[in-house]
């Protein structure tokens, strides 16, 4: 069995850990490092409530070996840098404004990647909101006003109201 | 469900995993975007003795020269939307990769790995069908070209031999006198096709007759399938013949023998097939002209 010394960059902070080659980054976030804003779903990159951004990207992290994860730039929902008062993060606040939140598992994953999209899409469409949110499963199936949230938040990002993270 | 214990070995060549692949065998499998490996790990539905990254291998980035498009097997389905070389050189492409899963499939998903994994509802095989591409197998002892045609055997199955990696992806490239169109039916964005259809038609050179049509479904068969070519060569040298496509979609549809399966009925993909390829021969033929 393969073990490797690996670095991990986790939401700026930097962790030396041996990892089993067929550990996942969600095993390493969430069972060792007691991430429990990475959750484990269906560990099938289907759902979306692992994900991360990698590099500023959303990936699944049930779907990527910890060892490839060496180095990269890893960012969970914690990580996002909040500028409210709260230290939330401006789509947090949106998102509990406007409902966006039920039980809240799948959460973390939806904001990573409408954040990601703000910055890659800042003026998205509710249509190209949807589009990028399929992979981000709600079984509370509030999707509408989590939807409604994003598109609120994306507007704020073209009004200049918030920032841009 | 967690993957059993594997070995790991992260190739910085392709040469070394060639080696590795050679000395591991059976045991061994290949690790490119891992959106459908890493799934399968998970399940135990795969439990190799060792996986060989190859993400690691340098990659060189697409070139368009020659009426052909040279893609490395590493190019992420995310590149081939925003690579300005592709998306001029391939559309058809680009329009199945909008298809092709979640924005989390498309940034790690590879090209090269979605036409090694040989899934019978691949878009992106669809594609490349419909296209005429190739893809550069290369072993121990050199590279050799093949059709993308004779890559697909059956489900999950290609004709990648034991000791060899799929390196390369070679698709023709669109000149000014070629339209395509990509369609499908799925119950939610990201799903797998229930089916998938490529077009591609070619107008002579004063945009007036039909040079070329070629048609590729997926989902109907164990694997992506180009359409009887003699039927749609019914169309070479006719003038715009848009009356005539969705009597050649049901033509088309009747020489395939879907499966029928929880998805969906085997009658409900025949109709499928005759007007998605009836619907994408149009769009394909209205891009041809302008």
């Amino acid at each position: 069995m393969s073990s490797f010394e690996v670095e991990l960059h986790v939401n700026g902070a930097r962790r030396q850990l041996d990892v089993k080659a067929e550990e996942t980054l969600l095993d390493v976030l969430h069972d060792r490092m007691g991430m429990s804003d990475v959750r484990y779903g269906c560990g099938e990159g289907v759902c979306g409530t692992c994900t991360v951004l990698i590099d500023g990207d959303p990936v699944s992290a049930c779907l990527l070996l910890a060892v490839q994860a060496a180095g990269r730039q890893i960012t969970t929902v914690r990580g996002l840098e909040g500028s409210e008062p709260d230290g939330l993060h401006p789509l947090q606040r949106t998102m509990l404004q406007l409902g966006g939140s039920q039980c809240g598992f799948c959460t973390p994953g939806v904001i990573l990647t409408a954040v990601s999209l703000g910055r890659r899409n800042p003026t998205a469409s509710r249509h190209e909101i949807r589009h990028e949110l399929v992979g981000n499963l709600c079984r509370c199936t509030g999707y509408t006003k989590i939807i409604d949230a994003i598109e609120t938040y994306l507007g704020g990002l073209g009004a200049g109201t918030n920032d841009a993270h | 469900m967690a993957s059993s214990p594997f070995e790991y070995l992260a190739a910085s060549t392709f040469a070394e995993a060639i080696e590795a692949l050679n000395q591991h065998g059976d045991e061994a499998v290949i690790l490119a975007g891992g959106q459908s490996l890493v799934p399968m790990l998970n399940l135990r539905l795969v439990q190799p003795g060792i996986v060989i990254d190859i993400n690691r291998v340098p990659n060189n980035g697409p070139v368009a020269n020659g009426g052909w498009l040279r893609l490395p097997a590493l190019t992420r389905h995310a590149a081939i939307l925003s690579d300005p070389v592709i998306v001029g050189a391939a559309p058809l492409l680009v329009d199945a990769v909008r298809h092709v899963g979640n924005v989390r499939v498309r940034n790690r998903g590879t090209l090269g790995g979605s036409l090694a994994h040989a899934d019978p509802t691949s878009e992106i095989g669809a594609a490349a069908l419909c296209l005429g591409g190739e893809v550069v197998l290369t072993g121990a002892s050199g590279s050799r070209t093949v059709p993308v045609d004779d890559l697909f055997v059956s489900y999950l199955t290609t004709s990648i031999a034991p000791g060899e990696l799929l390196t390369e992806v070679r698709l023709p490239t669109s000149n000014g006198r070629t339209g395509v169109s990509f369609g499908e039916m799925v119950r939610r964005t990201s799903d797998f096709a229930i089916v998938a259809v490529a077009a591609l038609v070619e107008l002579d050179a004063d945009a007036s007759t039909v040079k070329r049509a070629s048609v590729a479904v997926s989902g109907v068969s164990d694997r992506p399938r180009l359409a009887d070519s003699s039927l749609l060569d019914g169309l070479i040298g006719q003038e715009l013949p848009y009356s005539q496509l969705r009597s050649l979609g049901t033509a088309i549809a009747a020489r395939f023998e879907p499966p029928d399966d929880v998805h969906a009925s085997a009658s409900y993909r025949l109709r499928l097939i005759e007007v998605l390829t009836a619907r994408a021969l149009h769009q394909a033929m209205d891009r041809a002209r302008s």
